[in-house]
């Protein structure tokens, strides 16, 4: 016999369910007086650097309905391109900026809505550039486990032509899945989950 | 976020998923799950900076009775209804290292198997004094617990005649949001489990078997609560002798 490797197996994952808002936005859920805020809920205060942006946007079901119970969390870098994160080793992020937002999508229109800043530019692995982009996660009943997906910039065209994930996918015609609609500082991101428009989604 | 773990902190990339142990997105006999299924096949890319880096949340988020389902949302002097239970566990990595100093948020239905939910619309009663929420956040060794009620089963429209066991959601953040992970705690013994559509969208009995809680009697306080534990594995991550370095960045 080898040695055993020793490694212990991932803990699957399961749907959010339908009632995902108790556990992860509890005050939207009219659950008040256990937490003082959702979390996530607030991205950027005051003295946060970099400009202004609204990330909103519909999940959109396989029967082109909008999923009106699902929770999404974005992930992004400062404005200067670093992470408010322990694992970051280039350099001090923003301390007036989070990185992370938390954000269910409404129980009228299935609309998600982020208050936030767009982001730097990110060095890939090999020292290349990623184009600036925000990483998405989206659960809900029905999604057995989580959606990765990411946000691009369309005004970032030549950042976008030289970005090694976007380079990586084969059928060009579905990289405008991962691109933002602009209009002044709001972007729309519609994720589809299914059909002829699904959004790319990661294994990351 | 202003606090930090006591790790040192790491960089690696993480392991691969195996997405063979999870249940796959399209799993028809969870009905829900056939329009919300992508269809066509992951974009597969080892983590870059995006993955590897990660929110993480400091005590000062956390309230006294955070951890405290009985008492979290019960009017003062009084208390939740129902069986009183202590979960604990430790987060650990595939490696079977300790992950401290991460979030860890449940919810589930009071003992009558009711959500408070404005959705909801069993028959069981809303218990007034049970929210169904709580967090946690890691010590050094991975550890975890908190105390409330166990839930009950409820039906749901899926089949004809389909409940769901006994169990509690789990959100679980590790120290890079690739860790990011949703998933159910199930209770010993209960011959639910094995009739459920969305447990069985998990394709491998052993996985089933690791998100099953057995009953920890050596933790269980005499004439308060009985205990279950619960521990949960994140994906480990390489360590960072031979990656490429980022120079220059």
């Amino acid at each position: 016999m080898v040695q055993d490797l020793g490694y212990l197996k991932e803990t699957p994952s399961q749907t959010a369910g339908p009632y995902v808002h108790i556990g992860l936005t509890p005050n939207y859920s009219e659950i008040g007086g256990v937490y003082e805020t959702d979390l996530g809920s607030v991205m950027v205060n005051d003295k946060t650097l970099g400009e202004r942006i609204t990330v909103t946007g519909k999940v959109i079901d396989g029967a082109g309905a909008p999923v009106k119970d699902a929770v999404l969390e974005i992930w992004q870098a400062d404005s200067a391109g670093l992470y408010n994160s322990p694992s970051e080793l280039r350099g001090t992020a923003d301390p007036n900026f989070t990185g992370w937002g938390r954000c269910p999508t409404n129980s009228t229109e299935g609309v998600f809505r982020f208050e936030t800043i767009k982001p730097g530019r990110l060095p890939f692995k090999d020292g290349r550039k990623m184009a600036p982009h925000i990483t998405v996660w989206i659960v809900a009943r029905g999604i057995n486990i989580g959606l990765h997906t990411r946000m691009y910039f369309p005004e970032e065209a030549a950042a976008n032509a030289e970005d090694p994930l976007l380079a990586r996918i084969e059928h060009r015609d579905r990289l405008a899945t991962l691109i933002a609609a602009k209009e002044g500082s709001v972007y729309t991101f519609d994720i589809h989950l299914q059909g002829d428009k699904e959004t790319v989604f990661l294994d990351i | 976020m202003s606090d930090r773990s006591n790790s040192k902190p790491e960089t690696g990339a993480f392991f691969a998923r195996d997405r063979a142990w999870h249940p796959p997105a399209f799993a028809p006999g969870y009905k829900t799950s056939v329009l919300r299924s992508p269809q066509r096949a992951l974009l597969s890319l080892d983590g870059t900076i995006s993955e590897i880096t990660g929110p993480v949340f400091g005590h000062s988020i956390l309230n006294e009775l955070d951890n405290d389902l009985i008492h979290n949302f019960a009017k003062p002097g009084e208390s939740a209804i129902g069986e009183r239970i202590i979960v604990h566990g430790r987060v650990l990595d595939e490696r079977g290292q300790p992950v401290p100093g991460v979030l860890l948020e449940f919810w589930q239905a009071n003992a009558g198997g009711r959500y408070r939910h404005k959705k909801e619309t069993y028959l069981a009663a809303i218990d007034p004094n049970f929210g169904g929420c709580g967090r946690a956040i890691t010590d050094d060794e991975g550890r975890y617990a908190f105390r409330t009620i166990r839930p009950g089963a409820y039906p749901w429209p899926n089949g004809v005649n389909d409940w769901r066991p006994a169990h509690i959601h789990f959100s679980v953040f590790g120290h890079g949001f690739a860790q990011r992970l949703i998933t159910q705690m199930y209770f010993e013994g209960d011959p639910m489990i094995w009739k459920c559509p969305i447990v069985g969208t998990i394709p491998d009995k052993r996985a089933i078997e690791q998100l099953i809680a057995p009953l920890d009697w050596g933790n269980t306080i005499p004439m308060d609560a009985r205990a279950y534990k619960f521990d949960i594995v994140l994906r480990g991550r390489r360590s960072t002798l031979f990656e490429n370095r980022l120079e220059g960045n």
